[in-house]
């Protein structure tokens, strides 16, 4: 072929990732006892595009995993094998297996062959096995018939009789074998006066006239082309009478659902570069404003109305790109389910989840990078949060445990929730675990600090360490996960009731929440997140350590100060420490007092980077474009405590 | 400096434009092709615990860019800002630095006949920065080589690791 594919292959890994989350969502919620045709037919969809697609460039392991694949599910869809709940778990495990063959054509790791072999014969095993039906029917016709042979059939199977013309018909629906049955007869009744006969595959539109040798002859063809309704197994089976002939349905024109809508794929990049664009423009708007502002609004009053204008454009524009890069937090959450189930069942605990918000949008690089902190929230909660349904049963609550994930705006930022109705946190437990580990703790520590003390290295109160949770790494990575996007962690518990975890992180990864500081002349960013509350120190309230650290003493507490025009080799604007505020942040269970001259105001800024024309600058994480058009730098707290 | 793409168009053989600036008495040139653009000096935000040398940072158009004053680097020249200070924003090594001097003077072209070789004399300004002298008529050109200048450790505009 002189047609170069590997230019295509990209979208092929795109959309077959599509595909298999699609498929796996849609097993997941499939009713076992009565599967919708509708959901079986996507599933089929979704396998067959990735067969399609993998056979077209020569993906020939996935092509013959999803081959095996769609058999099962053929014969699911058409009626002619009951879903099974082995059957799903087939299915999510042929996933699996296509996931890892996926990521391997990717070069991102390594085929496991073994799985593919086992998926694909257990696959095969379950499309054969039940075609082989072990529930057998069978018509018996005999001239009597004892009321205790009635409850004997009956008790092997289902059975229903008539009676016609002096004789009884009965057919029976049953997994014992035929000899059993002729045994079980000739019990009862003579054995010439019996009847019985297998059938095949009876649709029950045969009328027919008497119980012959000719029955097989109206056989309908043994492979079925799915033109009557299936019967159901708990059915009456329309005994002898026509059944109207139902058009298969299977063959529906292939509606997609409804939320479908048309889609471009475009790099990533080009969206980031519109978006800086979009974030220049704010900022010229907003310097063109201030210096409008200055004009005497009664000579330039169309000019100011333009510019009013110009503001609420920009803003409608810069809102509508950076919803581009918005992706609905459905895409993390989807994966759950799949978590839970697969969990739940190796704890052998009972457990729901709930999702509450899916459609909240976040930035892209945020729905990355939070769905490893968020896996681990949950797979905790699940762990030790929810006790085992006897436990559960024991402290009067539903044996199902609940599992909560909510998904919501709050001001300029989006909270992730993680909550549970499981035993909640062990106040006891933590304080004695910490104070084993050279905590400082004591009795009277408000609750929320105490599970703050979770996010330390090496925490961990699990009882037994499991190779889901309880070694202690973890938490402290979610905490530090969680801050690197700029978002803040926080616990709420109750022993007995539950627990809540709840993430607030920032729209987007290019905005920070900052307060905006003076140090001598210049404007520096604290980030918001970081800073735990700011306030006016006396001077009683200063010591000193050796003459030199100095320490703010805070409630009782005894607090570092760092003060930044000492640290910037600044000029103060004052001598007199009372003049200027002191702004508490904290940083990796650590605190500082950071002394500055004045709070200026809290901003949403963008952040540049400094490095890309500059170098490093020890403190500074990076710098921002005031709506001045002046440069501030935004301070790295962490670094600063480091030094 | 044996880069073809430095060739100006019109040159002949290997002729090279040169923008000219002056630093107190001496004239300097760096390759036309290095400048992105001359600008007025604007506030700089400057960047605590840097030499003084180091300006700070300005927004220029949303790009963060770095500025260093020639001038005090080299102790030339008077040390003002004013309407007439000039700063030249430079396209170097894939960075963006904006240098302050003490004017503009053109752009000349020079073959290479018009450049001697820079003599071993010792200054502030390292001789391998030097890439030659530019004789032109009665004026004296120093041709720096700007992008290996600034990218030198000595200007501290870059990371020790990348220096």
């Amino acid at each position: 072929m002189s047609v170069d594919m590997s230019q295509f292959y990209q979208i092929f890994f795109d959309e077959a990732e599509e595909h298999l989350a699609e498929m796996e969502k849609l097993l997941l919620s499939l009713d076992i006892g009565n599967p919708g045709t509708e959901e079986l037919n996507a599933i089929f969809r979704a396998a067959h595009s990735i067969k399609g697609g993998s056979g077209t460039f020569g993906f020939t392991d996935m092509a013959e995993v999803t081959h095996v694949l769609e058999t099962l599910l053929d014969k699911l869809r058409k009626g002619e094998l009951q879903l099974r709940t082995e059957m799903v778990d087939a299915f999510l495990m042929a996933v699996d297996v296509i996931k890892t063959q996926l990521a391997a054509h990717r070069g991102e790791g390594e085929r496991d062959e073994s799985a593919e072999v086992e998926v694909c014969r257990n696959l095969e095993e379950l499309s054969e096995n039940q075609t082989l039906d072990p529930m057998t029917r069978y018509e018996i016709a005999l001239q009597d018939l004892p009321q205790p042979l009635i409850e004997q059939l009956k008790r092997i199977g289902e059975a229903q009789i008539e009676e016609k013309e002096g004789e009884f018909r009965i057919l029976l629906l049953t997994s014992e074998s035929e000899l059993v049955i002729r045994e079980m007869l000739e019990f009862f009744v003579p054995t010439d006066a019996v009847s019985m006969s297998k059938v095949e595959e009876s649709y029950g539109f045969f009328d027919t006239p008497e119980e012959d040798e000719s029955f097989g002859f109206f056989e309908p063809e043994p492979e079925p082309y799915g033109f009557f309704e299936p019967e159901q197994v708990e059915e009456a089976y329309g005994f002898f009478e026509p059944v109207v002939e139902i058009p298969k349905k299977a063959e529906e024109p292939k509606a997609k659902p409804a939320v479908q809508s048309e889609t471009i794929r475009v790099s990533v990049e080009k969206v980031d570069q519109l978006i800086n664009l979009v974030g220049e423009l704010v900022i010229t708007e907003a310097m063109l404003a201030q210096t409008a502002a200055g004009l005497d609004s009664a000579v330039f009053e169309k000019l100011q109305a333009s510019l009013a204008q110009l503001e609420r454009n920009t803003r409608d524009l810069q809102e509508s790109v950076m919803s581009i890069r918005m992706m609905p937090i459905s895409f993390v959450f989807n994966r759950f389910p799949r978590v839970v189930r697969d969990l739940a069942a190796k704890l052998e605990k009972q457990v729901e989840l709930a999702t509450e918000g899916e459609t909240t949008e976040l930035d892209k690089g945020l729905i990355e990078r939070i769905a490893d902190p968020l896996t681990h929230l949950v797979r905790n909660s699940l762990d030790h949060g929810i006790e085992s349904p006897e436990k559960r049963v024991a402290s009067g609550k539903n044996p199902k445990g609940k599992i909560m994930l909510r998904a919501f705006h709050r001001g300029g930022s989006i909270v992730i929730e993680v909550s549970d109705d499981g035993g909640g946190l062990n106040r006891k437990r933590i304080l004695e675990k910490a104070a084993s580990r050279g905590i400082p703790v004591h009795e009277g520590m408000p609750d929320g600090e105490v599970w703050q003390l979770i996010f330390e290295a090496g925490f961990s109160t699990a009882e037994v360490v499991t190779d889901i949770s309880g070694r202690g790494v973890g938490m402290d990575v979610v905490k530090r996960n969680i801050h690197e996007l700029g978002g803040r962690i926080e616990i709420e518990s109750k022993e007995g009731m539950g627990t809540r975890i709840s993430i607030s992180l920032p729209l987007t990864l290019a905005i920070l929440d900052g307060m905006s500081i003076g140090v001598s002349d210049q404007t520096l960013i604290i980030p918001l997140n970081c800073i735990v509350e700011t306030l006016q120190p006396r001077k009683s309230e200063i010591k000193s350590v050796s003459g030199e650290k100095r320490l703010l003493g805070v409630r009782g507490e005894y607090v570092p100060m760092v003060v930044l025009h000492e640290v910037f080799n600044l000029p103060p604007k004052s001598q007199d420490i009372e003049q200027g505020v002191a702004v508490i942040v904290e940083v990796d269970g650590r605190k500082v007092a950071l002394f500055v001259d004045d709070l200026l105001g809290q901003h949403q800024v963008v952040i540049k980077s400094l490095e890309s024309n500059y170098r490093k600058v020890h403190g500074i994480s990076g710098a921002t474009i005031m709506g001045d058009g002046s440069v501030a730098l935004i301070l790295d707290v962490s670094e600063l405590l480091a030094a | 400096m044996a880069n073809p793409n430095q060739m100006t168009e019109a040159g002949a053989e290997s002729s090279r434009e040169f923008l000219t600036f002056t630093l107190g008495a001496e004239e300097y040139g760096i390759d036309i092709l290095k400048v992105q653009e001359i600008r007025g000096y604007d506030t700089v935000t400057s960047i605590a615990n840097t030499p003084d040398f180091i300006k700070g940072v300005i927004n220029l158009r949303g790009v963060i860019v770095p500025i260093v004053d020639m001038r005090i680097k080299f102790h030339l020249g008077q040390v003002e800002y004013d309407q007439f200070t000039v700063v030249i924003i430079l396209n170097v090594a894939g960075r963006v630095v904006g240098i302050v001097v003490d004017g503009v003077s053109d752009v000349v072209a020079l073959s290479p006949e018009e450049i001697r070789a820079a003599p071993n004399f010792s200054s502030r300004l390292d001789t391998q920065f030097i890439m030659g002298l530019g004789a032109l008529e009665e004026r004296m050109l120093i041709l720096i080589d700007i992008e290996k200048l600034m990218t030198s450790r000595e200007m501290e505009l870059v990371d020790e690791a990348s220096a």
